[in-house]
């Protein structure tokens, strides 16, 4: 011994001051630790064991952002429309379209519902136009045309964005004017602010008094692809056709009574129609936030159907991580019979495999997260009028949370594995 | 005070009871420096995992600092292991991925003692063993007689009643395996048990006391 060395009795007492929690905070620690630096010196292994939770959690993270970010979208376009609108309109059952029978409301169910239905503070009609291209000079375009009155404003809560809307005196005059969706202003290569320009339908001319606030698509649906004319104007020119099929919609005053006006509905129309008692409704009155259920609905099938092929998926990844923790036990025996013979528990074993096993998985799933992500980003972009996907916190909780349990389960076999070695063979195992 | 009173030790092989051990009695005074020697097949090793409570005694007692280890299982020996023991093996058996420090740091962590204190204590014990110089150096970073010197630092970090080495110089040349039998004989100047099992006439030569095992029996029992 060359240099002078330490005395024993000059070494401080070692103090084991810590509580049972604190002594398991020190041993999560540790083990946090050795997982990290036995994950660092296997790369290329932990992530070729990390793939398949990876793919899992990005495909889930993917599917979820990607369905979200389409159901927020169509949430949005169905706000504009409260929970008390009501649209009444024509249905004719499967077997009478095939015999060729239609059935179409009748104008003049737009005056029984103004007359006897209580509780509407406002309604409006709705009758396609069946000529359905305009032009502007050398250009043209085509979409389709409504016949309406000035309360569409209310009821659909869409506005113009330059000119004005139709009026009531549009209406009672029977003006030749139009109110432009934003996709047929520009189709046309019309001015910003094409109010006082003409332009033919049929042939007919018409002056333009405004243009709709843009709306955009859905769906690849463009929503501005219309044309609005006062609804006695679009009557007269729709004499061609004797009974047009109109919409009704119509806002209700308080939205608690929705349920109420929709039964007077049907009974005042019902009267109207004639029908008998035994006879189905030859009509349908749907509120505004049928479709948006509807779609809320479908939202969740496809967010069910997707997570049970993914958590297939990260099954498999589980078992991935099963099988390399398997391994990684066998390899490191003799470092299991080291920590045994120096004293460690069983259960510290136990914990470091276990740990080890969750870190692999919750690393796996933090990658997927971030991948899925960006997948679901790169694909939204592709597609065209595709809205941006949105990741719910709940997706991002839960996948994580779910990585952590697919680890805490896989590891479980491993981790025993590990801690019920006997010491003196796990030292003499070469 | 370490005591073995009619200890003994079966394996079944292939259904045959084949006794390692037969009745062997042992009393280790505290600081004795003990050399336990014989030759392959004499019991030796099961010895050594009886006394180092890697093992447990098909019959007999054993009393460790005043404890009666022999019936404990496995969690209780565990303990025992990490509390009353060092270990120093023929191959160090050292951590390869962790600087010497955090080798000889590692029993401390099963006795759940903070971080902080771990690290102090380590830093301690390999200055005693003169690597006041090589905490941050990884096993493959050091030679032969440093890595012992770390292994030998890592027994000692808990304080332990009894200092176990097998056979550790058995992977070292006659010099550096001299420096550790000094490290040795120091640390027994110093207070500390050590029984450090041998073949190697030279090494039991530099220790106080020799036990020669044969046939699983105590052949012979005397002070070098």
């Amino acid at each position: 011994m060359s240099e002078p060395a330490a005395k024993l009795d000059t070494l401080p007492p070692l103090v084991e001051d810590a509580g049972a929690s604190r002594k398991l905070l020190y041993a999560i620690q540790e083990c946090l630790r050795s997982a990290l630096s036995a994950i660092r010196s296997h790369r290329l292994r932990s992530f070729l064991t990390m793939l398949g939770i990876i793919i899992g959690v990005a495909s889930v993270i993917c599917v979820i952002a990607m369905v979200q970010g389409m159901s927020s979208r169509i949430t949005q376009l169905f706000e504009g429309l409260g929970s008390g609108t009501l649209t009444l309109q024509a249905d004719t059952p499967f077997e009478d379209r095939l015999r060729g029978k239609i059935n179409r409301l009748r104008l003049e169910d737009l005056d029984e519902l103004r007359a006897r239905v209580d509780g509407i503070s406002y309604i409006t009609p709705a009758v396609p136009v069946p000529a359905g291209q305009v032009t502007w000079g050398s250009q043209s375009a085509a979409g389709q045309i409504f016949g309406t009155t000035a309360s569409l404003q209310e009821v659909q809560k869409m506005f113009p964005r330059t000119g004005r809307f139709l009026t009531k005196s549009d209406d009672d005059s029977r003006r030749r004017v139009v109110v432009l969706g934003d996709k047929i202003r520009k189709d046309l290569k019309m001015p910003e602010r094409p109010e006082g320009e003409f332009v033919q339908l049929g042939r007919e001319w018409f002056k333009v008094i405004g243009v709709m606030e843009p709306r955009g698509d859905i769906l690849g649906q463009n929503l501005d692809q219309f044309m609005l004319l006062p609804y006695e104007t679009a009557l007269a020119f729709n004499t061609a056709q004797a009974r047009p099929d109109i919409q009704i919609t119509f806002v209700v005053n308080d939205p608690d009574t929705v349920d109420n006006v929709r039964q007077q509905v049907i009974s005042v129309i019902r009267r109207a129609h004639g029908l008998k008692k035994d006879e189905p409704n030859d009509f349908q009155v749907q509120a505004s936030d049928t479709i948006a259920k509807t779609f809320a609905q479908i939202t969740s099938m496809v967010t069910l159907v997707v997570g049970g092929v993914v958590g297939i998926s990260l099954l498999v990844g589980g078992i991935g991580i099963m099988n390399i923790m398997l391994v990684s036990v066998t390899e490191r025996t003799r470092e299991i019979g080291i920590a045994k013979a120096l004293g460690a528990p069983r259960r510290f074993i136990l914990l470091q495999f276990l740990i080890e096993a969750m870190v692999l998985a919750v690393i796996g799933g933090l990658i997927g997260m971030v991948m899925g992500f960006g997948l679901a980003y790169g694909v939204a972009a592709l597609i065209p009028n595709f809205p941006p996907p949105t990741v719910p916190w709940w997706a991002v909780v839960g996948s994580a949370l779910f990585s952590m349990l697919i680890g805490m389960v896989f590891g479980i076999l491993p981790a025993s594995k590990a801690a019920n070695l006997a010491p003196i063979d796990a030292l003499r195992y070469e | 005070m370490i005591e073995l009173v009619g200890i003994s030790k079966l394996y079944q092989l292939g259904g045959v009871e084949y006794p390692a051990l037969t009745d062997v009695s042992l009393t280790i005074a505290r600081n004795d420096f003990l050399a336990l020697t014989g030759a392959s097949g004499s019991g030796k090793s099961t010895m050594m995992n009886i006394i180092g409570c890697l093992d447990t005694p098909t019959l007999g007692r054993y009393t460790l600092d005043g404890e009666e280890v022999a019936g404990l299982d496995e969690e209780a020996l565990a303990s025992v292991r990490n509390r009353k023991i060092g270990f120093v093996f023929q191959n160090f058996y050292l951590m390869p991925r962790q600087t010497a420090v955090d080798n000889v740091a590692q029993p401390l962590i099963y006795r759940g003692i903070a971080p902080a204190q771990r690290r102090a204590h380590a830093e301690r014990a390999l200055q005693r063993v003169g690597l006041g110089d090589r905490m941050r150096h990884r096993p493959n970073e050091m030679s032969g007689g440093q890595r012992q010197r770390v292994a030998v630092a890592r027994a000692l970090v808990g304080q332990p009643e009894l200092l176990l080495a097998d056979e550790p110089t058995g992977n070292l040349d006659s010099r550096t395996a001299r420096e550790i039998m000094d490290l040795f004989k120091q640390l027994h100047a110093e207070g500390q048990t050590v029984v450090v099992v041998t073949h190697d006439p030279g090494v039991a030569a530099s220790c106080k006391r020799l036990v020669r095992l044969h046939d699983g029996r105590i052949a012979e029992d005397r002070n070098v």
